[in-house]
């Protein structure tokens, strides 16, 4: 019993002692971006990494959640003698949630674990202490690009998401079922505020951005230099990133939809 | 300290936590020389390195480089003086999403503002020191590991270094690529007239190639001097060690309980 | 991969990430359909603004005019001064009369602004003065039963 309070006492101790070094590290990053963002080509390289390769599943995905979001939605709307209302349901779940939440937890499997798991080698093969050794620091010239890479490209790959949503949603409705076209688009466009929904929802998908990309450099730059340390801090950032992405879209949605 | 000492240590102590890795250090070293230190694997070799290059900070005493005491720079005194060492690590470390190009060309590309021209030219240079001018367009996934060794020297040597540290350059080598390393730091070490630690268990190949010696055990120097010396050296320690003897002062068996004892107990049992 | 065809993808990603932002502003929000960056700030006050909410549209003839910037209840007379926020494009005579509606049976209640024949027109900072408060269903229904309630026993005799 006594054994089961001191490793809970220790775990809870090992977790606050890491939140404060990620916090560190985190203020550490953003301090250093300037020499970053002035070598912008290190930056687009991650962009291309981290955004242009999750391009496929993002679109892929966002496809395929419109596409059943609009089969479900006239589903439930036609028992009410209100399909028309489709465009409208689809459009506010994927603007509102599905986009940036969805988005952003195939961002952080498919971006946030590579990052982790690069940086991680990175430093299991000693290139980070070799680029120290060489008078570069590495969080200014691997941290931090992969870091905004990953800023930049979260808003982007969301707004990707929600708009191929749409447009499945759009497929399945008109073009499948034959919702009537001008309805759909008409009635989508009186329900959805610019500034209530859309900006609201890049809103979330730049925080989300940011939430993964910092527990993704830092998972990676603490892990134990082991090939175990490097795939379990993988899976740490995955699982860890999904969570803050769910914890962090309740509250932004508590704070920005109470109902004006 | 005399004057001459490019690297002065002294009483050097540091800690793991509690165990204590290095008690008293003191080393000399002047400048045109290849040093080696060397000893059992987990003596606290790689830390005294790590230590000279201001990677750790010491518990007690202190490194000298150039005259100034490493644990007391500043960030940017210590990456003033790191642009003026140059370190082998043990595997290399090439940085693996660069070619072997852009990895000699790393540091010239972060410190300086040269023309591409000039820096393809150094690049050159500096590869065709080691043999692998030709090489310069492969990924380090490409390389075998001695030629990812003599890519790192390039790449360490880019700035003409004063200090040259070498992390165990000849662990896992084939004996020719370990003649032409160890060939490399004793050329490249009296070409740019600087000073070279080479941290090794190696023994008969540092014997080639340097001009004095340390041997630590447990954290401390047990024997220094020339290589000459050291292999008709008298102390039962650098004997066994020389001449690759498996049992001595450094015993065979892992500390346990008597052998027929265990054996005899289990039986028991 | 060399490095101009890196860049090229990484245009042609932040490329398609701001046409499927623009998609969104204009094909899935109104953004193209009220831009209403020059607005005036009218008041009107009412006894009951039912479920009346900020940023709800406010129209005239069916088409949107404006949105309504903010509501605040007057605790020393006790109405609701509602403010509207109106194109600047668009301007109304002095006695228009306000109503608060319900688009539907049972959807959002929105503000409508029917043009009255003063030749004065609403500068900003006026105020509405005739009114109509919202419908409010319970009291409506109250109502009809009280009326069948009052007609019952006169048919009866």
């Amino acid at each position: 019993m006594l054994e089961l309070v001191r490793s809970l006492g220790r775990r809870v101790d090992d977790g606050v002692w890491r939140l404060g070094f990620a916090a560190r590290f985190f203020v550490v990053t953003l301090a250093l971006s300037g020499s970053a963002l002035r070598r912008f080509p290190l930056v687009v390289r991650e962009i291309y990494f981290t955004g242009v390769l999750s391009l496929i599943i993002i679109v892929v995905s966002g496809l395929f959640v419109g596409m059943v979001l609009g089969l479900q939605g006239y589903d439930t709307l036609q028992r009410y003698g209100s399909e028309e209302a489709l465009g409208v349901l689809v459009s506010l779940s994927l603007v509102r949630e599905l986009g940036p939440v969805v988005a952003g937890l195939l961002f952080a499997s498919r971006a946030g674990s590579a990052i982790t798991a690069e940086i991680g080698l990175m430093k299991a093969t000693e290139q980070l202490s070799a680029m120290e050794m060489m008078a570069v620091n590495p969080i200014a010239r691997v941290v931090a690009p992969r870091f905004w890479g990953g800023v930049i490209s979260m808003p982007l790959l969301a707004a990707m998401f929600s708009a191929m949503g749409v447009f499945g949603g759009y497929l399945v409705g008109v073009v499948l079922i034959g919702v009537d076209e001008g309805q759909f688009w008409s009635q989508m466009q009186s329900a959805v505020d610019f500034r209530e929904d859309i900006l609201n929802g890049v809103i979330k998908s730049v925080v989300f951005g940011v939430a993964v990309s910092v527990i993704a450099v830092f998972e990676g730059y603490d892990a134990p230099p082991t090939a175990e340390g490097v795939s379990g801090a993988t899976t740490r950032t995955v699982v860890t990133s999904s969570l803050a992405i769910l914890a962090l879209d309740f509250m932004l949605t508590a704070f920005m939809f109470r109902g004006a | 300290m005399s004057e001459r000492s490019l690297v002065s240590i002294s009483d050097l102590n540091f800690a793991y936590d509690e165990r204590p890795v290095l008690s008293g250090i003191n080393i000399e070293i002047a400048r045109g020389k290849v040093v080696a230190i060397m000893g059992g694997s987990g003596c606290g070799k790689t830390t005294l390195l790590r230590l000279i290059g201001g990677q750790l900070k010491p518990a007690r005493g202190e490194v000298r480089v150039a005259g100034q005491v490493v644990h007391e720079l500043d960030r940017k005194g210590l990456y003033a003086l790191r642009r003026r060492m140059g370190m082998l690590f043990q595997f290399g470390a090439l940085f693996t999403d660069m070619s072997v190009f852009e990895n000699v060309a790393f540091q010239m590309r972060e410190h300086t503002d040269l023309p591409e021209e000039l820096i393809a030219d150094l690049v050159t240079m500096k590869l065709h020191a080691v043999g692998l001018r030709g090489a310069a367009h492969l990924m380090p996934a490409e390389l075998s590991g001695g030629m990812a060794r003599r890519v790192a020297l390039a790449r360490a040597i880019a700035l003409d270094p004063m200090l040259m540290l070498y992390d165990e350059p000849f662990a896992g080598l084939d004996p020719i690529s370990l003649g032409v390393v160890g060939q490399l730091i004793r050329k490249l070490n009296d070409a740019l007239g600087a000073c070279s630690i080479v941290v090794t268990h190696d023994v008969q190949e540092s014997l080639h190639i340097v001009d004095y010696i340390y041997f630590v055990s447990d954290g401390k120097v047990v024997a220094e001097g020339t290589a000459q010396e050291m292999r008709e050296s008298a102390d039962p320690w650098v004997h066994q060690f020389v001449w690759a003897q498996p049992d001595g002062p450094v015993p065979f068996h892992y500390p346990a309980a008597p052998y027929g004892e265990q054996l005899l107990g289990r039986a028991g049992a | 991969m060399s490095r101009s065809a890196l860049d090229l993808w990484v245009g042609f990603f932040v490329a398609a990430g701001f046409a499927a932002l623009l998609f969104l502003a204009l094909k899935v929000g109104n953004l193209s359909a009220v831009n209403m960056s020059d607005t005036y700030t009218v008041k009107a006050r009412f006894d009951n603004i039912g479920g009346l909410k900020v940023r709800a549209p406010v129209k005239s003839a069916g088409v949107v005019v404006g949105r309504i910037e903010s509501i605040r209840f007057d605790p020393t007379e006790y109405f609701a001064e509602v403010a509207l926020a109106l194109d600047e494009r668009y301007r109304f005579p002095r006695d228009t009369f306000a109503t608060i509606n319900t688009s539907g049976l049972l959807g959002e209640q929105y503000i409508s602004l029917e043009p009255g024949g003063d030749a004065k027109m609403l500068e900003a900072g006026n105020v509405i003065k005739k009114t109509q408060s919202a419908v409010v269903l319970e009291k409506l229904i109250g109502q009809f039963l009280f009326n069948k309630a009052a007609e019952g026993p006169e048919q009866k005799k």
